[in-house]
């Protein structure tokens, strides 16, 4: 709280404020909080999505409808292992560029990265060897919708990756100071996870 | 004015005012929120026009009852885009991306916005979105209304539809991105001395919008990719006939568009309460009622969208739900209405054009809130669903009240923006034309609906034809209302008298700097000497309780009988001190 100071005239405060450097001083980073409201927005659309699916399960007499083969369960359960153990890998990457350790970075970020692309590869293999089609039913039209929509968004936590790698291999570029695109990558990751858990439980197992 | 307030009013102004930018950055990528504002205010202004013409188009065919001056199908087409066009091309864009981009950082005392360049990209989607929307005439524009309920507008053009969706889809990301940004900027970026209590009432409207659009938007993105899936691949999400259901595209589509009318009315909301305790120089009553009930109406605003629907099949359970929810939003606004109405009571108004529509702002929106409430009842609305009184009704709302609203905050802040006066001759005539157009046009439309005249047809029943005659009369005085406010501010901007850096004598940080304010708005972290609505009240710290030296001039003395007092009140004249502890916002 800036108080005035009965003793000064206008004056003497536009004298202070030019001589104070404050007047250029860095522009506050807030990128943090903006990227944690982006995904809160990001996440009601999945929320959204997610709604739909439940209306439609319940407007439909049976669920999935006839003749749809029942979901494997082995290989997207594999999947889902892969996702969440690679939240605890990225949390490591985090820990590294800390403690100033480059390094550490780099290869926490690509295990993460691997295990992403595995993901992705389960993902496809799941798509190739299924029995029904993006229209075959309403079932099967949001499943590919849900999964897709989660599939693009695991991609481009992937570039993510490979970008802070990229820029990573200029010296001090990311140290224990400064590394935004570590950790918004990292909070990023998180939230696709997240996601995936709800996907997962409510797609495969209910 | 107090000592405290002349101080704070000179201390923050920068020393050297910077040269005024030349006309070319408002068609750059400029990160300045000022210049983006301004691109916001032209931007909107044009396709409001657009819309209006639009509008007038729609009149003149209901003039008489049948189908003649445009075939049915353009018919639809014209209101389709009507509505698209004033959403989400100017009244959204308008009163958040304009006048929040604007005003925010300056009455907050931060040099720019959180995220510059964001800012500039949310801005620069809007043209492209918005010449999107009117290049699908070319091929055939949507017709399915603005809601766009599927299983119509599966049948309909694909073209008109996809560009329909696209194009909504552009501006809803626009509108998350400047949401988030808003967000950021008023938590984070207040001048240090300014809590959330000391915020001016418009920065709470806009992070109580903000928030709605963060949340809901990206829902009827949601409803819109589902939607685009069913137009082009054939999926059968919204599609009966292959096992979908579209009574969920209407709650998907309703989560996002009931709020959008909040997001439509609340910085409005802020801007009147700006407006009326300044031109009736006395402190906003109720400043924490008025704050809070905005994000009343926020968190309410988010669970009442079923009241859309409740002739769509809604189990009656719900219908229970989201009429009881709906009703109680007429209480977070009834308080801001008392509110406003106990700051004009005693107040000593001033005869600005800017007032006038704020007051004319709370006479229609008045009207137009009472006809939600009653359309808010089950039974009532099953009568009145789909008919012209839900036109009367969103059209009191949406244009007596936002549109009002925005014409108001256009000659109020028109001085700070441009650093010169609107004419306030011009300015009577717009309001006189306006208001009289708008009830003329509007009024008629409630016994319309009441006696069953369907909205959405090209064609009606020759009874009607009388009172669709005096809607459309009305519509054209309202379309002709527009010719002043142009002429007036395009006069104003080239030849207006200049303005000073405070023309209303108001306490809020915007007005601490020149008009135009420079490219980094204040010299430094701005001086807070009062509060944002202390007019007329002792000032905030206790030591600068000695009278301004210049005494001998009235305006410029805090005294009991000062000018800048409503009413010199005996009881306060005997004792001043008694006034030391009414600040709002300490």
């Amino acid at each position: 709280m800036t108080t005035i100071d009965p003793a000064k005239t206008s004056r003497d405060y536009q004298q202070e404020a030019i001589a104070e450097p404050a007047h250029h001083q860095e522009h506050p980073d807030l990128r943090i909080p903006g990227l944690i409201v982006f995904l809160a927005a990001e996440g009601m659309i999945f929320l959204g999505l997610f709604m739909a699916y439940i209306a439609f399960r319940a407007v439909t007499p049976d669920w999935p409808p006839e003749g749809t083969p029942k979901l494997e369960l082995l290989l997207p359960g594999i999947n889902t292992a892969v996702l969440i153990g690679s939240s605890f890998v990225i949390h490591n990457a985090d820990q590294a560029i800390q403690k100033n350790d480059v390094k550490g970075l780099r290869l926490w970020f690509g295990i993460t990265a691997l295990m992403g692309a595995v993901f992705l590869a389960g993902q496809l293999y799941e798509y190739f060897h299924l029995e029904f089609g993006l229209r075959t039913n309403i079932f099967a039209s949001t499943f590919y919708v849900l999964t897709g929509f989660h599939g693009l968004h695991v991609c481009f936590g992937l570039i993510l990756m490979l970008a802070v790698l990229w820029r990573s291999r200029v010296p001090n570029h990311y140290n224990s100071e400064k590394h935004f695109g570590v950790q918004a990558a990292e909070i990023y990751w998180h939230f696709v996870d997240v996601i995936w858990i709800i996907l997962f439980i409510l797609l495969y197992l209910l | 004015m107090t000592q405290a307030a002349q101080i704070q009013e000179q201390a923050n102004r920068p020393a050297h005012p910077e040269k005024k930018g030349d006309w070319k950055q408002y068609f750059t990528f400029s990160t300045d929120h000022k210049v983006i504002g301004i691109q916001y205010l032209v931007t909107t202004f044009v396709f409001y026009l657009i819309g209006g013409v639009l509008a007038t188009m729609v009149r003149t065919e209901l003039a008489t009852p049948e189908s003649d001056f445009v075939s049915r199908e353009v018919y639809n087409s014209l209101f389709t885009v009507h509505a698209t066009v004033m959403i989400f091309l100017w009244i959204v864009p308008a009163g958040t991306g304009g006048f929040g981009n604007y005003l925010v950082p300056l009455m907050i005392g931060a040099r720019d916005m959180a995220f510059p360049k964001l800012n500039a990209l949310a801005f620069w989607m809007i043209p492209p979105a918005g010449i999107l929307l009117m290049s699908s005439f070319l091929v055939g524009a949507p017709g399915a209304g603005w809601t766009n309920y599927p299983p119509l507008s599966l049948i309909s053009g694909k073209a008109g539809e996809m560009i329909w969706i696209l194009s909504v889809l552009t501006l809803g990301t626009s509108s998350i991105l400047a949401a988030i940004n808003f967000l950021v900027t008023i938590a984070k970026m207040r001048t240090p001395g300014m809590g959330w209590n000391q915020m001016p009432l418009f920065c709470w409207a806009m992070f109580a919008t903000s928030i709605l659009a963060v949340i809901a938007t990206p829902v009827l993105a949601g409803a819109l990719i589902l939607l685009s899936f069913d137009v082009l691949i054939g999926t059968a999400f919204f599609n009966p006939t292959g096992g979908g259901d579209p009574i969920v595209y209407q709650h998907l589509f309703w989560f996002y568009s009931h709020p959008a009318v909040y997001i439509m009315i609340l910085p409005v909301f802020g801007m009147i309460s700006e407006l009326i305790s300044v031109h009736a120089r006395k402190p906003i009553f109720g400043y924490k009622a008025i704050a809070y009930s905005s994000l009343a109406i926020c968190g309410l605003g988010l669970i009442v969208w079923v009241h859309h629907m409740f002739t769509s099949g809604t189990p009656p359970w719900m219908r229970m739900f989201f009429m009881i929810t709906t009703m109680i939003i007429a209480v977070p606004t009834g308080i801001k209405v008392f509110s406003w109405l106990a700051t004009l009571w005693g107040g000593k108004l001033d005869d600005s054009s800017a007032l006038l529509f704020a007051m004319g702002f709370i006479a229609l929106f008045v009207i137009g809130g009472i006809s939600g409430v009653m359309t808010a009842s089950v039974p009532f609305d099953i009568h009145v669903h789909d008919t012209y009184f839900v036109v009367a009704h969103l059209h009191y709302v949406l244009f007596g009240g936002s549109v009002f609203g925005l014409y108001g905050a256009f000659y109020h802040w028109f001085p700070k923006i441009t650093g010169r006066m609107m004419n306030e001759a011009w300015g009577k005539a717009h309001f006189w034309l306006s208001f009289v157009g708008f009830n003329l046009a509007f009024m008629p439309m409630h016994k319309l609906g009441l006696e069953g005249m369907n909205r959405r047809i090209a064609e009606y029943d020759p009874k009607f034809a009388t009172l669709n005659l005096i809607c459309t009369i009305g519509a054209f005085l309202l379309a002709m209302s527009t010719i002043p406010f142009i002429v007036n501010v395009t006069w104003s901007w080239l030849r207006g008298e200049p303005a000073g850096d405070n023309p209303w004598r108001a306490l809020t940080l915007e007005w601490m700097t020149t008009s135009p304010p420079p490219p980094e708005n204040f010299i430094a972290d701005p001086v807070l000497a009062t509060g944002p609505y202390d007019y007329g009240l002792a000032p905030r710290s206790t030591e600068v309780d000695v009278p301004f030296s210049d005494a001998s001039n009235p305006a410029l003395s805090a005294g009991p009988s000062s000018t800048l007092r409503a009413k010199p009140d005996p009881v306060v004249a005997a004792n001043p001190s008694d006034r030391g502890t009414e600040s709002n916002n300490r």
